[in-house]
């Protein structure tokens, strides 16, 4: 493990990792999937941005305007370099991911997909990257395609070669399941594509975090990620788009900031990045997304993904052998820090409420993934997630509440 | 908290009483918790007063939802449709015996929910009926 790791003082500078759930009982988070704990660094950012800085962006000509307005497009230029955009032009803030694949829908799709046209995505795909897709085809009578998944968990490549022969318009598919945890070859799919003819997004809502992820050398045309997933404040998200589909890309929400010219009866819009973010941006969050991407920056994404895949290779070999557990998805080396399971007999629900009494939060329910759900035949899983601040200790707390829950069910 | 797998729910979930499913039946009423998925069907059987002669729930959920579904009822048989349409949140709590944060909560009042739809012959189960 590379040197700069250190578990001990990582889970110090997270403020809640270190509270009590129940009196005595520290808090285990196995739930970052859902959403990242915060550094105190990224909670100090937007204090003192709100104790300091506060001001409306871009307008303003007076000190605090201009200082906002440079923390602001200081935190663009820090996720433009995180995730390698060739310029911050490319680089929408949004409220979240979910935002960014409706924007992708909402413009692109209506100005780019007719009817009949095949829109390819897979069975993994989280609510977001399905429903956008849902209302536009039943808008404009597009066809959804699904690359199917495999028993373990993988993406069936043959189907998806298949199906680009009804060369598709777009495909769209996360580069990471929040449920199964595969990672799924990117870079692969994306070239396929291309080749087909077809644009490309990626739901990198769980990569991102997780992983060093580079937009230019994947060739995404695309790209969706969440501020609160990487140890960032909620309601802030980033759409990465190549410059030139933004380009001839029309507006989406209307208002302030996202215009040029505006007439009694007109507007102009504005230049990228601004076209598409319309009224007061989350501007404090912009700054807390920038100490978070700081933050990562600082301990290196290799390094994080490095320690995750232990930490999930440990999580897996602890898991399969408590009798009546069963994990979904691929072996270690093909995912990340996710495991979703089963526990022969017992709900989800009961799983996670038991748990909770030793002040292990995991997650209950289909995650946002209910047609995966159904493929695999369950009616939801448990899950338990890992980032950069779980340690493998925590793993083994998992492990003794699971059999404390079969305990008490007898 | 350390009573919300009381032995009763414990073993209302393992050993229900009233799971099934009533043919023929005089109300029927189902619907799911779209947070979990959890699923209930309630069938009632009902006598020339309009009450509960017999009644039966079927689905499949958590052991609170299938625990409280049991017990509710149990605790509908010979009550009049009236009664059934009257019972409330608290009600159900009080048949378990446990307090409940509001995510579990809605797991605990699914069939409550569904037999009021029910009772009150509604297309739709809606929130308030167990307020």
């Amino acid at each position: 493990m590379p040197s700069t790791f250190d578990i001990n003082k990582i889970r110090l500078e997270f403020p809640a990792l270190n509270r009590e759930v129940h009196p005595g009982i520290p808090l285990i988070y196995l739930d970052s999937t859902a959403t990242a704990q915060k550094p105190g660094v990224v909670i100090d950012a937007m204090d003192a941005f709100y104790r300091n800085n506060n001001a409306n962006i871009h307008r303003g000509v007076h000190t605090l305007a201009e200082e906002s307005t440079a923390l602001y497009e200081g935190a663009r230029e820090n996720v433009a370099r995180f995730v390698n955009a060739a310029s911050t032009k490319e680089i929408i803030f949004t409220r979240n991911t979910t935002e960014a694949i409706n924007l992708v829908a909402f413009s692109w799709g209506r100005a780019n997909l007719k009817p009949g046209d095949t829109v390819i995505l897979t069975e993994m795909e989280h609510h977001s990257n399905l429903v956008p897709w849902h209302m536009l085809a039943a808008e404009r009578d597009i066809r959804l395609e699904f690359i199917p998944v495999t028993d373990d968990g993988l993406l069936d490549m043959d189907e998806y070669r298949t199906l680009l022969g009804r060369t598709p318009k777009l495909v769209a598919f996360t580069q990471m399941s929040n449920v199964l945890g595969t990672i799924n070859p990117a870079g692969e799919i994306i070239t396929m594509a291309h080749a087909a003819g077809a644009v490309t997004l990626v739901d990198a809502a769980q990569s991102v975090p997780h992983l060093p992820v580079d937009v230019q050398a994947l060739d995404a045309d695309f790209l969706a990620f969440s501020a609160h997933k990487m140890v960032g404040p909620t309601g802030i998200g980033v759409l990465y788009g190549k410059a030139a589909l933004l380009e001839a890309m029309p507006p989406f929400l209307g208002g302030g900031d996202m215009i040029k010219t505006v007439h009694l009866r007109s507007f102009a819009p504005n230049a990228l990045p601004h076209k598409f973010e319309a009224g007061t941006p989350a501007i404090a969050e912009a700054v807390g997304f920038g100490a978070a991407i700081d933050y990562l920056n600082r301990i290196g994404m290799e390094a994080i993904a490095a320690y995750e895949h232990e930490i999930i290779a440990y999580a897996l070999d602890r898991l399969e052998e408590v009798p009546g557990v069963k994990v979904f998805g691929p072996p270690a080396d093909k995912r990340g820090g996710v495991a979703a399971f089963t526990l022969d007999g017992i709900h989800p629900h009961d799983v996670a409420q038991i748990l909770d009494r030793d002040g292990i939060a995991v997650r209950a329910g289909h995650h946002c993934a209910q047609p995966l759900h159904e493929k695999f035949g369950i009616q939801a899983t448990t899950r338990a997630s890992f980032y950069l601040y779980n340690s493998l200790d925590e793993v083994d707390r998992l492990v003794e509440g699971i059999y404390k829950v079969k305990e008490i069910f007898g | 908290m350390e009573d919300l797998y009381r032995e009763v729910i414990i073993d209302r979930y393992k050993n229900p009483q009233y799971r099934g499913h009533l043919d023929p039946h005089d109300i029927r009423f189902e619907d799911d918790n779209p947070l979990c998925g959890d699923h209930i069907e309630v069938t009632l059987r009902m006598d020339g007063d309009d009450r509960v002669v017999a009644a039966a729930f079927d689905g499949k959920g958590c052991a609170i939802s299938q625990a409280s579904a049991d017990l509710l009822m149990e605790s509908v048989v010979g009550k009049s449709l009236e009664d059934v349409k009257g019972l409330s949140k608290q009600d159900v709590l009080d048949l378990l015996g446990i307090e409940l944060g509001p995510v579990r909560l809605k797991c605990a009042l699914l069939s409550l929910k569904v037999l009021k739809a029910g009772a009150y012959g509604l297309g739709e189960a809606s929130d308030d009926l167990v307020e």
